[in-house]
Order: structure tokens, then C-alpha cells, then sequence
């Protein structure tokens, strides 16, 4: 079994070993050990994640008709991605090609819902208060009570973009968060006309607050040096692309592209996935490390999400977020741009596009449609859903036997596609911000801040109020502790 | 009421009965609720879910195997019952595997509402995280003996009403599980069909229809709507079925 891309484990007696334990919550617990070579330089990162879901393991000898409502369950934040991608392997399952046109916007509405309401509860509620306070500010302070005392037009427009993607969950599932919605081959209700008109009353103000949203990220990404070149580094990108290169969220072919901007490969099929991917397992961590198998585990890991999809795609559909592509574009000299916090930026045009899409589907005839299932065809044994979730690109695959029962399960999840980028950008973060002595709360926030731009997922404790407990100890090459550092559940350091 | 002969009196409550009638027949008669989970009217009571145990003179009886006799005081609403009806509703959750934010009955679950009519908060005891065979050998029926909960319904459905004996209960105690009779022990051997009572008249999600799951919106299943005390008074099995169904 490969243990990494480092020949340096953490017995090398050449090496130091730093271990943050927790950095926060990845639906429980996750940790970051800093390989040191014997000069005190960064050698390598490692982010484990240590809890063990098993999701795959336990929907076996499951109906396949249940899997969309249980495998929602691995998370509180993204559970319509997981839903809806699991609908799109059970519809293949039912031997459904193609859903009514209503069902196909609805689950599309639902998708630009989901997506909105993640994408700003990512940046205004885990993310703005870095970014308007600064990294190394009071922790506090540094959340987004703290935003909404100092910056409350700002707080409050991202607060209520998130509940209006949040009602249209619920508009369409019948619940905030974990409804249900899909069945196979179509959808169990139709979006009334009062939903309809209720949301249309708001969406003027959404599409504002949106805009504006891109105009915040854009502002603070070009005017902060430290952020244009925060955990930059080079590397392969991944999405979901429609048939004209434009950016899709719910159905497409996959495009990859070099960090030079290169096509890899274009609108391949992703239900013939497994000839492109390739999944690693390191001993050290629960999480594999998926990579493109034409270039090999050592070149071919890729960045996934906001940013990804926004330097991949050639065009998007709507004029405003499209109009702010090509902003982003220009900023990077119509190449991909590689700065991890560039993230967030990519992430609200997204939003801003998610904005216009719902606009547009709420006016259409179609989405008060009542012709909500299609004909089932002949079962099939095998079904894989992909789509682009909030956090990027996400796989949903499973076989079946004859009598409908789930025999296999593999599921990719966006942050795994990111796993090898996370643990670089951490890398790169603390081979800058650590002095080669002890663990400051400088390196701790700053390490903090590269994980965020991937996942809240993985940092949703770190502004709970500013009480994120975090433990970082100093081991030396002799394995003895030198120094710790304890950030305790009221945000205060104490050494 | 001055003439007491045909009248029975739950908790205060003065009604009356006909001859024959066990003290849930006249309750729900009278529309008065008594918890259960294992009794359904048409079908011959066997008073194994424990869930309307009520207090007679002094004494616990099963209301649906206890016939209605004139005078009886009854006590149904008090603390302890209730007390005991959400421990023994707490044993069937940990019993099996119900996991209802994923479960498809959940909404028309009869288990999950008794827990919110109690008041139940959590499961108290430990679970049991049982291994129990699932049983998907029929076309269009599912057997998921994970979620069972032994009531015995459709066992009495199937002889009673569809004129068949597809189900039965074998062992004891703990021990105790839901068999198909059939050589092979399969449903799909059987002659189930997915119109018989027996099919369709689990309180719980052990017995299913095969991808009807989710079918009903949230907001427009049976108890999202209704507490299970308020819809217990217009169930009835069908009449009897001579040959069944194919």
C-alpha cells in the first residue's frame, strides 16, 4: 500500500512531527500533522480525516429506491447534492433515460437552491469573517456574529440568501434540510403556484444581493496581495461541463484541463468513470486520493468545485454571472487562475448564477407542470449518478441485483476529490507562516483558512462563536513534546 | 347515564357497548383512544403489542382482548400507563432497526407516531442493531424483517381476510421472528399479492410495497397530518376473501 508522496513517515528520526489535533470537525473530528525534514522545513502535510463513515458499506443489501434518502444523510449542508445524485443512478436503476420536462426542472430548481444556500452559508457565514476582520484577528470577534455587528448590510444579505435556497428546498422536498422529493424517474410533487409566486416576490433582491456578493470577493481578492497569493500552487481541474462548454450543475460531460488551461479531456461520459479515475488509499488517512489515471497518482490529482468549474468552462448560460466570468477570466489573463482563495470569488458568481437560473425556471410554464414521473422502463443492474454538488464534482455509483437490492456502492465525494489539493495547500501555507520554532496562532488560523476555501464542512466549528477547541503540539525528531498550543471551547489560547 | 348494564366507564367517561364488543371495541366505538399497535378491527385481537394495557378495578388488562362487561371503571389516560406505553414503544424502536429519517414508511408509521403521541424523545435502552434477513424474492412485496415488531397483523390478515397463511411467527422470547411459509422460507414463493390485506396493513415498514417508497410528499403523509390518536377510528379490514387474491 502507498503511504503517500513523501518517503518521510512520521518514525523518520530525520523528522519532526506537528500534530494539530483537532483542526475541527469533518462530521466529527479532523487533524493535520506537519512533517518537519531535520533543517525544520515543511516536508510534507497530511490532513486525516479520522472518522469512518461507511455509508457504502451499509446501504449494501439495501432497496435501491431507499438510497437517495439514505445516503442524503452524509450531510446537514449538501444532502440535496447527495439526493439528487443518487436519483440520477436510481433513474438508470428504473430504466429511466429521460424524466418529463417538468420533473427535469424541478430537480434542477432544487439543485440552483441547494447550491445558493450552500454557497453562501460557505462564504458570509464561515469564510467573510477572515476576510473582513483579517486571519490573525480576534477569534472572537471573528465569526459571523461578529460580521453581523461590524458589517451587518453584509451579514444580513448573505444570512437571507441562504434562506431563500433553503425555501426552495423546502418548497420542493417539504423539509430545509434531508426532505425528499425524487423518486425513480421523477419527482413526488409539483411546485405549487403560491411557492412559485412567494419566491418570485424575492428574487429581484436575491439577484442583488448576489451580484453584490461577486463584487465583495472580486474587491477583496484584487486588492489583498496576501490573497491572490494565498496556498497558490498549479494543478489539474475537474468539473461537469453542458454540451457547449458552458458551466452545468445537474448534467454534462466531464472536462478536464491542465493548469496551463489544456484540455485533458472533454465531455467524457462520466458513466465511464473508472477509466479515467482512480481512487488511492493512504494508510494514514480514511479519505482516498482519487487522480486522473491517464497522468498517474503522482500528476494526476485535480482541483475540483467553485474553481475548477469556473476556469474550465468556456461561457455561462445567464448575462450577469456570465459578464463576471469573463471579470475573473481577465483577472487571470484568460488562463486558469490557481489561488485557492480565489475559491470564494469563483463560488459567488456561481451564486449569482444560481440567482438568474432560479429567476428563469420560476418564470417557465414547466415548473408548475403536473406530470411529474416517467414511464419506467426495463431494470437495470447498474446506475451512476454524477453532478457537480456544491463542493465539486460528485459520483454516485451502484450495482443492483436482480431483485433491486444494492450490492455494491462508490461513492466520490467532492472533498475527496480535493484531498491531494487540501493537503498542498496546507503544505504550502505552513512551509510560509511556520518560523521553524513553536506553533503559533498565526500558522493555526492561516491553516484554517486554506482548509475553508475547499469545504466548510471540514472548519463548520471553526467560527461557532469563535469556540472551535484546537490542540497543536511540537514533537521533536526525538518524538518528545517541545511546545503546545490549546485554543480552548471559549476561543482563548492558552499555552 | 342511569342504566349501567350495557355501559362501561373510561376514565370518567360513561359508554356504552354491545354485547360482545371488548372494551377497544367500545372505545373506539365511542371514539375514545386507547394506544395500540397490534390491533386492527375486523381481525382477531391477540393483545401481544402490551400498548393498551389499561387499569380495570385495580388491575392491568389488555382493552383489546378483554371484553366489555357492564360497570367496568377503566383508567386509560394516566401517567403510569402512558409511562409504561413509552417504555414498551422505547423496547420496539431498540428491538429493530428503525431508522426513520431514511425509512419509507416514515410519515405513515404507526411505531414513529405512537412515539410522538407518548411524547417519546429518544430510544432510552441501548440498540439492539439486530441482523435480520431481508426478504426481496417477490416481485412486488418486500420483506424487511429488520423493522418487524411482531404484531402479528399480517398473519391474521392473510388467514383471515385473504384466505391464505403466507406468514407466521416462529420462536419464542427474543427468539421470536416473522417466517414465510413456504418450503423455501421465501416470499417469492408464496402466493402473496400485493392487493391483499396482508400486504398492506403493516404498522411499520417490515412489510412494503416494492417502489412506492416516497411516493407521498412530506405534508401529505397520514401522520403529518393527523396525530394517530385522531385517525385509530375509521380503520377496518376488509370483508373476507374465499379464495384470495392470485
Amino acid at each position: 500500500m502507498k503511504t503517500g508522496q513523501s518517503s518521510i513517515s512520521p518514525s523518520d528520526k530525520s523528522t519532526r512531527r506537528i500534530a494539530i489535533d483537532p483542526v475541527t470537525r469533518v462530521e466529527g473530528h479532523g487533524k493535520i500533522t506537519l512533517l518537519l525534514d531535520s533543517d525544520n522545513h515543511i516536508r510534507e502535510a497530511r490532513f486525516h480525516i479520522v472518522e469512518f463513515r461507511g455509508f457504502e458499506k451499509f446501504i449494501q443489501g439495501r432497496p435501491y429506491w431507499e438510497v437517495p434518502f439514505f445516503v442524503q444523510r452524509l450531510c446537514g449542508i449538501c444532502p440535496v447534492s447527495h439526493q439528487l445524485a443518487a436519483a440520477k443512478a436510481v433513474d438508470q436503476l428504473a430504466g429511466v433515460d429521460r424524466l418529463t420536462p417538468t420533473a427535469t426542472k424541478l430537480r434542477r430548481l432544487l439543485h440552483f437552491g441547494q447550491i445558493l444556500q450552500s454557497h453562501a452559508l460557505h462564504f458570509f457565514h464561515l469564510t467573510s469573517p477572515d476576510f473582513l476582520f483579517g486571519f490573525g484577528s480576534d477569534p472572537v470577534r471573528r465569526n459571523i456574529m461578529g460580521v453581523l455587528e461590524k458589517h451587518p448590510e453584509i451579514a444580513l444579505q448573505g444570512v437571507k440568501l441562504r434562506k431563500y435556497g433553503q425555501q426552495i428546498i423546502e418548497a420542493i422536498t417539504g423539509k430545509r434540510v434531508h426532505g425528499t422529493g425524487t423518486l425513480p424517474g421523477g419527482m413526488n410533487k409539483p411546485l405549487t403556484t403560491g411557492w412559485r409566486d412567494a419566491l418570485l416576490t424575492d428574487i429581484e433582491n436575491i439577484l442583488l444581493w448576489s451580484g453584490n456578493a461577486v463584487k465583495l470577493n472580486e474587491q477583496i481578492h484584487t486588492a489583498n496581495p496576501e490573497h491572490a497569493d494565498f496556498a497558490t500552487f498549479p494543478s489539474n481541474y475537474l468539473c461537469l461541463t453542458g454540451e457547449k462548454g458552458e458551466l452545468e450543475f445537474y448534467h454534462g460531460g466531464l472536462r478536464a484541463r491542465y493548469p496551463d488551461g489544456a484540455f485533458i479531456f472533454d465531455q467524457f461520459d462520466y458513466c465511464d468513470y473508472r477509466q479515467i479515475l482512480r481512487e488511492e488509499v493512504r494508510s494514514w488517512s480514511y479519505m482516498k486520493f482519487p487522480y486522473l489515471h491517464q497522468l498517474g497518482n503522482d500528476r494526476g490529482w485535480y482541483r475540483v468545485g467553485p474553481l475548477a468549474r469556473v476556469n474550465n468552462c468556456d461561457r455561462i448560460s445567464t448575462p450577469r454571472a456570465e459578464a463576471e466570468r469573463k471579470r475573473f477570466r481577465a483577472y487571470g489573463h484568460d488562463k486558469p487562475i490557481h489561488s485557492t482563495l480565489a475559491y470564494h470569488w469563483a463560488r459567488m458568481i456561481e451564486a449569482l448564477h444560481c440567482a438568474e437560473s432560479i429567476q428563469n425556471l420560476l418564470h417557465d410554464p414547466d415548473i408548475t407542470g403536473t406530470e411529474l414521473v416517467a414511464e419506467k422502463g426495463d431494470r437495470r443492474h447498474e446506475g451512476i449518478g454524477v453532478i457537480e454538488a456544491p463542493r465539486g464534482t460528485l459520483f454516485h455509483h451502484y450495482q443492483v441485483n436482480d431483485e433491486g437490492i444494492i450490492t455494491r456502492a462508490n461513492l466520490i465525494v467532492s472533498t475527496t476529490s480535493n484531498n491531494q489539493a487540501m493537503n498542498e495547500s496546507i503544505r504550502i501555507v505552513a512551509d510560509k507562516y511556520f518560523d521553524g520554532r513553536e506553533i503559533t496562532e498565526a500558522l493555526l488560523n492561516h491553516l484554517e483558512v486554506a482548509v475553508r476555501a475547499y469545504d466548510p464542512c471540514l472548519s463548520c466549528a471553526t467560527h461557532a462563536l469563535g469556540k472551535m477547541p484546537l490542540q497543536v503540539e511540537l514533537i521533536d525528531a526525538a518524538g518528545e513534546r517541545v511546545h503546545r498550543l490549546t485554543k480552548d471551547s471559549t476561543g482563548q489560547y492558552v499555552s | 347515564m342511569a342504566n349501567n348494564e350495557h355501559t362501561i366507564t373510561i376514565d370518567g367517561t360513561e359508554i356504552h357497548f354491545k354485547a360482545g364488543q371488548t372494551i377497544m371495541d367500545a372505545a373506539l366505538s365511542a371514539k375514545i383512544y386507547i394506544p395500540h399497535l397490534c390491533h386492527y378491527p375486523g381481525l382477531t385481537p391477540s393483545g401481544n403489542c402490551r400498548l393498551c394495557v389499561v387499569e380495570l378495578n385495580g388491575k392491568d388488562v389488555t382493552a383489546c382482548t378483554t371484553q366489555a362487561q357492564p360497570g367496568q371503571q377503566i383508567r386509560n389516560q394516566t401517567p403510569e400507563l402512558n409511562a409504561a406505553r413509552m417504555a414498551i414503544t422505547q423496547m420496539l424502536f431498540v428491538e429493530g432497526n428503525h431508522i426513520c429519517p431514511s425509512c419509507e414508511k416514515s410519515g405513515n408509521c404507526k411505531l414513529q407516531a405512537m412515539g410522538y403521541y407518548l411524547g417519546m424523545r429518544d430510544e432510552h435502552y441501548p440498540q439492539f442493531n439486530p441482523r435480520r434477513e431481508m426478504d426481496a424474492s417477490h416481485p412486488a412485496v418486500l420483506l424487511d424483517r429488520s423493522r418487524c415488531i411482531l404484531c402479528d397483523l399480517c398473519v391474521r390478515a392473510s388467514r383471515e381476510i385473504d384466505g391464505k397463511n403466507v406468514f407466521a411467527i416462529a420462536g419464542r422470547g427474543i427468539h421470536a421472528h416473522l417466517i414465510v411459509n413456504t418450503v423455501s422460507g421465501k416470499l417469492g414463493d408464496s402466493d402473496i399479492a400485493v392487493d391483499d390485506v396482508a400486504a398492506n396493513i403493516c404498522p411499520v415498514g417490515a412489510i412494503l410495497i416494492k417502489e412506492k417508497g416516497y411516493v407521498a410528499p412530506i405534508g401529505r403523509r397520514i401522520y403529518d397530518q393527523h396525530m394517530i390518536s385522531d385517525v385509530a377510528f375509521d380503520e377496518h379490514v376488509p370483508e373476507h376473501k374465499e379464495h384470495g387474491n392470485d
